[in-house]
């Protein structure tokens, strides 16, 4: 169903004051996850459902230095996170990355979110010793949207399939067992047949242990003009969420840490008003449900999360 | 005279293993059972688990699948994405409650869902999943020393026995707790040996305030077992589990560590 796009400021502001008032409370059951938005809005490619708008040119997010992580691994630490994701961006483009992911297996399991097409075989080479050294799992996650260069490249850029796919084979060779993440930028694409036609797609790319998970659309940040934002009474009201819902939602147990501050999760970069504070200890408040991407996550579940 | 205890997990209708453990840990010394709950599930003939059970008085804690199992619930709870998964924990649930008895059902919907128990001075804690989930996986490898002293402090635990997974593993951590998942006498553990394990706690060993462990690798009659599970119908992948010591379904949930040790 095609939603109206309001395009008045002065109204979305208006709506977006009213969704507030009357959005639903979360707290913050747990800290068990947090994800660190390493590069910022940097990325080599620029994807055409990109919900955060990153792009080889888009420096509206800085990059974090080492020693900004570092700091928020402490904290981690102190606050017994459970796991840690780094995302962008493109978080392999941070010119410490292989250091800042050694950092992070001293406090926690490590994953982080890639494109996939920096990955080389030297990279690959010390992924795997990583992962190797590490008391703790690290977890390789790579977004491919599609089993044809026909499906994904429209959404990911030309020749990028053929250079993730690549990217995909050697972390396999290097023996790692990436998760491979699908946006469902077209109807149908995690259905059942789908689902198992992905799996076998992977085994034939040379991972014998293929993962999939697949991610439903998020109607912000590019993907706004590729297809259409939310319409204006999609936000989640107070009283309409239960507690299964609620207890479902992963901001009830994430933050996300950036250069400028950490926010409610991995979503909302672009929403000055979803920053909760400087460190993670200033961001451990209940949050409201206030955005309209909050209904992605109350309506299909959504899970960041690996 | 240190005093030993034996707990186990993860029965998974493995009556064969269940007996087993108690008589190796009986010839041990261990004169106390303990079992941190999944009696149900993947094995065949479920209630061949609850004399046992009984005769040997272990003390029970109720597993997610007792849960399910005791309240005729319509699946295990363990929320698979991928469809093979959930086609066979489906199978496996449908077989266990509709061959387990009313009389079983009802003693697994009474038990408990928390031990708590005194040794040695200590607080012991003992969970199926996590203290704070009954269906949380505590994994090696994606369970950090910080995020367990959070969960202990929670419970003001000294020590913390736990199963679930399926894979054994103990960690003393930086300020001297002990954290335990005595791993599952009802399948392996992934390794590519047929055995399973369970934990030996010694209490009082040295000074009379220490609480130690030791995980003890089980091997029992497996062939008997997958004959049994022929027998009655059970998937040929959940029968060549128990013979080649190598998970081969529902492998979703192992972090990448674990994931790479088995075979699939
Ligand atoms: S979706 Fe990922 S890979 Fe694509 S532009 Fe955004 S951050 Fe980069
Ligand atoms: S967008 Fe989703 S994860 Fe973020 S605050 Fe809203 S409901 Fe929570
Ligand atoms: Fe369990």
């Amino acid at each position: 169903m095609m939603r109206p796009v309001i395009r008045s400021a002065a109204l979305r502001q208006s709506l977006a004051a009213l969704a507030a008032d009357e959005a639903a409370h979360l707290p913050l059951t747990a800290l068990d996850t947090v994800w660190i938005q390493l590069t910022g809005t940097l990325c080599n490619i620029a994807c055409r459902h990109c919900f955060i708008t990153c792009g080889p040119k888009e420096d509206r997010v800085r990059m974090m230095t080492r020693a900004e992580v570092q700091n928020s691994l402490d904290e981690c630490r102190a606050l017994g996170v459970k796991e840690i994701y780094f995302t962008g961006g493109e978080p392999m483009l941070h010119p410490e990355f292989f250091a800042v992911i050694e950092d992070s297996l001293a406090v926690a399991p490590t994953s982080f979110l890639s494109n996939g097409i920096l990955i080389d075989p030297a990279a690959a080479d010390r992924l795997r010793a990583l992962f190797d050294a590490a008391r703790y799992s690290l977890d390789c996650r790579i977004s491919l949207d599609g089993m044809t260069a026909e499906e994904n490249d429209p959404v990911r850029g030309r020749g990028t399939f053929q250079d993730i796919v690549r990217g995909i084979g050697l972390l396999a060779r290097a023996g790692l067992a990436p998760v491979v993440t699908v946006v469902e930028h077209a109807l149908g694409m995690a259905a059942t047949a789908k689902r198992s036609a992905f799996l076998a797609f992977l085994q034939g790319l040379g991972l014998d242990r293929p993962r999939v998970k697949f991610l439903p659309l998020l109607r912000i940040g590019r993907e706004v003009r590729r297809t259409h934002g939310y319409g204006d009474d999609d936000f989640v009201r107070a009283g309409s969420l239960d507690r299964v819902a609620a207890e479902a939602l992963q901001c009830g147990s994430c933050r996300l840490v950036t250069a400028d501050g950490v926010w409610t999760c991995p979503l909302l970069l672009d929403e000055p008003e979803a920053r909760l504070g400087a460190t993670l200890r200033e961001a451990l408040a209940p949050i409201r449900l206030r955005w309209a991407a909050c209904h992605t996550c109350v309506a299909e579940g959504l899970q960041c999360r690996t | 005279m240190p005093d030993l205890i034996c707990v186990f997990g993860g029965v998974y209708s493995n009556h064969l293993a269940l007996a087993a453990t108690v008589e190796a840990a009986w010839r041990r010394g261990a004169r106390r059972f303990y079992c941190l709950g999944d009696l149900g599930g993947f094995g065949p003939n479920p209630d061949k688990v609850l004399p046992l059970l009984r005769e040997h008085e272990v003390t029970v804690l109720q597993g997610n699948y007792d849960h399910s199992v005791g309240h005729g619930l319509a699946d295990c709870g363990c929320g698979y994405t991928d469809p093979r998964d959930n086609h066979y924990a489906q199978l496996s649930y449908d077989y266990t409650l509709a061959r387990t008895g009313d009389e079983f059902r009802a003693y697994q919907r009474a038990l408990p869902e928390v031990i708590v128990e005194e040794w040695a001075g200590k607080r012991v804690r003992m969970a199926h999943g996590s203290p704070r989930r009954v269906n949380e996986f505590l994994w090696e490898s994606a369970a950090p020393d910080a995020f367990l002293a959070r969960l202990m402090d929670a419970e003001r635990a000294d020590v913390l026995l736990v199963t679930h997974t399926g894979i054994p593993w103990q960690r003393t951590l930086p300020d001297g707790r002990l954290v335990v998942n005595v791993g599952a006498i009802g399948r392996p553990a992934n390794d590519g040996t047929t055995d399973v394990w369970y934990a030996l706690i010694t209490v009082g060993e040295e000074t009379a305030q220490r609480v130690s462990a030791e995980l003890c690798r089980l091997p029992y009659d497996h062939p008997r077992l997958a004959a049994e599970m022929r027998a009655e119908g059970l998937p040929p992948e959940f029968v060549a589990t128990i013979e080649t010591g190598f998970w081969t379904t529902c492998l979703e949930i192992l972090p990448p560590k674990e994931r790479m040790r088995g075979r699939y």
